[in-house]
C-alpha cells in the first residue's frame, strides 16, 4: 500500500517489531540476585527486571516482564542481551551512553557495544516516546544498585 | 449547523502535521479555540485591561464589566438560579478539591461517608482519599457493569446506611463516553439525605446541563473543554451551600475587612475567589459560551449523536478492535484497543498521518484496573469532527494493525 508508514521505519525498524513481538528475554528468571520495578505513571508502562550475578559481580543473565509499548519491549529485549557479561560500572556506562542516543538520534560515543542498540536511535524524534526506551533501562540501574523501584520521571 | 462553516472558525484546523492535514480527535482533553475566543482575550489585552473589582478608574471598571459578564454567561449557561452561586476556580481539579477540603472538612462529620463511581478521573478520587485520611470521611466507590454503566442497585445499596453525606460522581465519562443518569441519581442520594455534585468536565461539552432541572447540589466544570482557555474553571453549588461552605484558599478580593485579630468573609462568590482571579480567561470563556449557544446544544448534540453512531460502527467493524464502554447514553468519546498494537504505538502511527488521539491511562486507573488493561486509545470529538475523519481514522487504524501484523 502506498505511504504505508514508510516514514515511521525509522522508528519501527523490523528489529523492534519483532523484539517488541517476540522478546527472547520476557521471563522472570527462576534464580536472581536482584530485581526492580520500573513505572512511568504518565502513560502507565510498567516492567520488572530479574538480574543473576556472575560471582565476579558481572552480569549473568537478565530476564524481564513488561507490560507497554513495542518500543519498551523491544529496548527491554535489546538491554537483556546487550549488558550480558558486563560490570555494575560497564553498565551504567553504557545507559548513560544509550540514554544520550534515544535523546539525540546520534551517538558519537557509540562503539560496537551499542551497534546491537541503535536501532533505538530513531525514537527521538518523538519525544513523548523517549521514556518508552529509558524505563526497562531505569528498572536494570535500580536492581543494580538495590534499590527496588525506579521511574521514568 | 454547518460543520464547514464551523471549521472556518477555528484557525488551528487549517495546519498540516508531518504534511498531513490536522485531524484533532483529542478535543476530550482540550478542545481548540474559535477566532471568538482568540480575538475576545487579545482585544480586552489591546484596548481594555487592568486588574477587576478594585480599580476606581476607567479601565479596572470596564474590566471588572467584562470579567463578571462571565459570570452572567456562565448562569445562563447553566441555568443558575443566581449569579452569585457561580464560582470560578482554575478547572474541575480546582473546584473538586475546594468541594473536597471546603464541604468536606467544613459541613461533613468524621464518619459520615462521600459515594464516587468506579470510572472517576484522579481529580475526583484523589481529593476524596485526601479528605479521608484527614479528616475521617470514609470513601465508598459505586461499581460500573460490564457495559460500562454505573450500577444503580448497587449504588443505592452504598447509600443505605444513611452515612452518606455527598455523591460525587461523573456525568460523562472521559474515558467510556457514558453519561450517568443524573436526574436519577439525585433523587436515590437525595432521598437518603446526601448531597450530589457532578463532574462535569466532558459532559457540558456535549449537552445542556440545566442544573435546576438536574435538581443537584454542586456542579463542576472547566473552560478549556467547551472551547475557551485554559486557566479557568467552574463550580456551581447552591446558594445556601456556598454560604455554608467556610472559604478555601486566603487572601484578597475574598475578604470583607482584615485585621490581625481577625478576618472577615466577603459575600459569594467572591469568598471562595482569593487573588487576582483569570480576567482574560473569564472574558475569553464567555467567547466560547457565547460561541456555544450560538450554534446551540440541539444542533451540537445532534452532530455529536450522528459522529458517534458513524464512529462505533466504522471502528467496530475493524478486526482486532476492542471498543470499551457500550453505554446506553454516551458522549463522543471512544477508547479502544487493537489486539496487535499497543495504545502508544497506536497513536504513534496515527500521528504520522496528522491524526491526534490520546493514550495511556486518562488519568482513570483504577477504571483501567477495571477494564483489565493498562492503557487505551482514544478518539474524542468535538463540534468541528467530521465524518470524513472519522473515516480516515478507520482507514488508518487497518493500516496499523497491518502494520503490526
Amino acid at each position: 500500500m502506498a505511504d504505508n508508514f514508510d516514514d515511521l521505519r525509522d522508528l519501527y525498524q523490523e528489529v523492534i517489531l519483532d523484539r517488541g513481538r517476540h522478546p527472547r528475554h520476557g521471563q522472570r528468571l527462576q534464580a536472581f540476585d536482584a530485581t526492580a520495578k520500573g513505572d512511568n505513571p504518565m502513560c502507565g508502562d510498567r516492567v520488572q527486571v530479574w538480574v543473576k550475578f556472575d560471582p565476579d559481580g558481572a552480569v549473568a543473565d537478565t530476564g524481564f516482564e513488561a507490560r507497554g509499548c513495542a518500543i519498551s519491549v523491544a529496548s527491554a529485549d535489546l538491554m537483556a542481551e546487550t549488558v550480558q557479561g558486563r560490570s555494575k560500572a560497564d553498565t551504567a556506562a553504557l545507559f548513560a551512553t544509550f540514554r544520550d542516543m534515544v535523546r539525540t538520534g546520534v551517538c558519537p560515543a557509540c562503539d560496537t557495544a551499542m551497534e546491537q542498540l541503535a536501532p533505538l536511535s530513531g525514537v527521538h524524534e518523538y519525544p513523548s516516546r523517549v521514556k518508552c526506551a529509558t524505563l526497562p533501562w531505569h528498572a536494570l540501574i535500580a536492581a543494580l544498585d538495590g534499590t527496588k523501584e525506579a521511574s521514568s520521571e | 449547523m454547518n460543520v464547514d462553516d464551523i471549521r472556518r472558525d477555528f484557525p488551528i484546523l487549517s495546519q498540516t502535521i508531518r504534511g498531513k492535514p490536522l485531524i484533532y480527535l483529542d478535543s476530550g482533553a482540550s478542545a481548540q479555540k474559535p477566532r471568538a475566543v482568540i480575538d475576545a482575550m487579545v482585544n480586552a489585552m489591546e484596548t481594555q485591561y487592568a486588574n477587576v473589582h478594585r480599580g476606581l478608574h476607567w479601565m479596572s471598571e470596564r474590566t471588572t464589566d467584562a470579567y463578571e459578564a462571565a459570570r452572567d454567561a456562565v448562569a445562563t449557561l447553566m441555568n443558575a438560579g443566581d449569579r452569585a452561586e457561580i464560582v470560578f476556580t482554575r478547572n474541575s481539579t480546582e473546584a473538586l478539591n475546594l468541594v473536597a477540603h471546603s464541604y468536606g472538612r467544613g459541613i461533613l462529620k468524621p464518619g459520615q461517608a462521600v459515594v464516587i463511581s468506579a470510572m472517576e478521573h484522579h481529580s475526583n478520587i484523589v481529593p476524596w482519599q485526601m479528605l479521608r485520611d484527614a479528616h475521617g470521611v470514609e470513601l465508598r466507590v459505586a461499581p460500573i457493569t460490564d457495559a460500562g454503566e454505573l450500577d444503580m442497585a448497587a449504588f443505592e445499596a452504598l447509600l443505605e446506611d444513611g452515612k452518606v453525606g455527598l455523591v460525587s460522581v461523573t456525568h460523562m465519562s472521559n474515558v467510556l463516553g457514558t453519561v450517568t443518569p443524573a436526574e436519577r441519581i439525585v433523587q436515590i442520594a437525595h432521598a437518603h439525605g446526601a448531597k450530589v455534585m457532578f463532574d462535569g468536565s466532558q459532559a457540558i461539552v456535549h449537552r445542556r446541563v440545566d442544573v435546576q432541572a438536574l435538581g443537584c447540589d454542586l456542579y463542576a466544570w472547566t473552560g478549556h473543554k467547551l472551547y475557551g482557555p485554559t486557566g479557568i474553571g467552574v463550580l456551581w453549588a447552591r446558594r445556601e451551600l456556598l454560604e455554608a461552605m467556610p472559604p478555601f484558599l486566603g487572601g484578597g478580593d475574598m475578604i470583607s475587612s482584615v485585621t490581625f485579630e481577625k478576618s472577615t468573609w466577603a459575600q459569594v462568590p467572591h469568598k471562595f475567589e482569593a487573588g487576582t482571579p483569570a480576567i482574560l480567561e473569564g472574558i475569553g470563556l464567555k467567547a466560547a459560551i457565547d460561541y456555544v449557544l450560538g450554534i446551540g446544544y440541539d444542533a451540537l448534540a445532534a452532530h455529536e449523536l450522528a459522529l458517534t453512531d458513524h464512529a462505533l460502527a466504522r471502528l467496530g467493524a475493524i478486526e482486532g478492535l476492542k471498543i470499551y464502554g457500550r453505554a446506553q447514553d454516551r458522549g463522543g468519546v471512544i477508547s479502544f484497543m487493537l489486539d496487535k498494537a499497543h495504545a502508544h504505538d497506536v497513536a504513534t502511527l496515527l500521528d504520522r498521518q496528522g491524526i491526534a488521539v490520546r493514550a495511556g491511562h486518562h488519568c482513570a486507573e483504577p477504571l483501567m484496573r477495571r477494564l483489565g488493561v493498562d492503557s487505551t486509545a482514544r478518539a474524542s470529538f468535538g463540534m468541528y469532527t467530521t465524518m470524513a475523519e472519522i473515516d480516515a481514522l478507520a482507514d488508518t487504524l487497518n493500516r496499523v494493525r497491518e502494520f503490526f501484523t
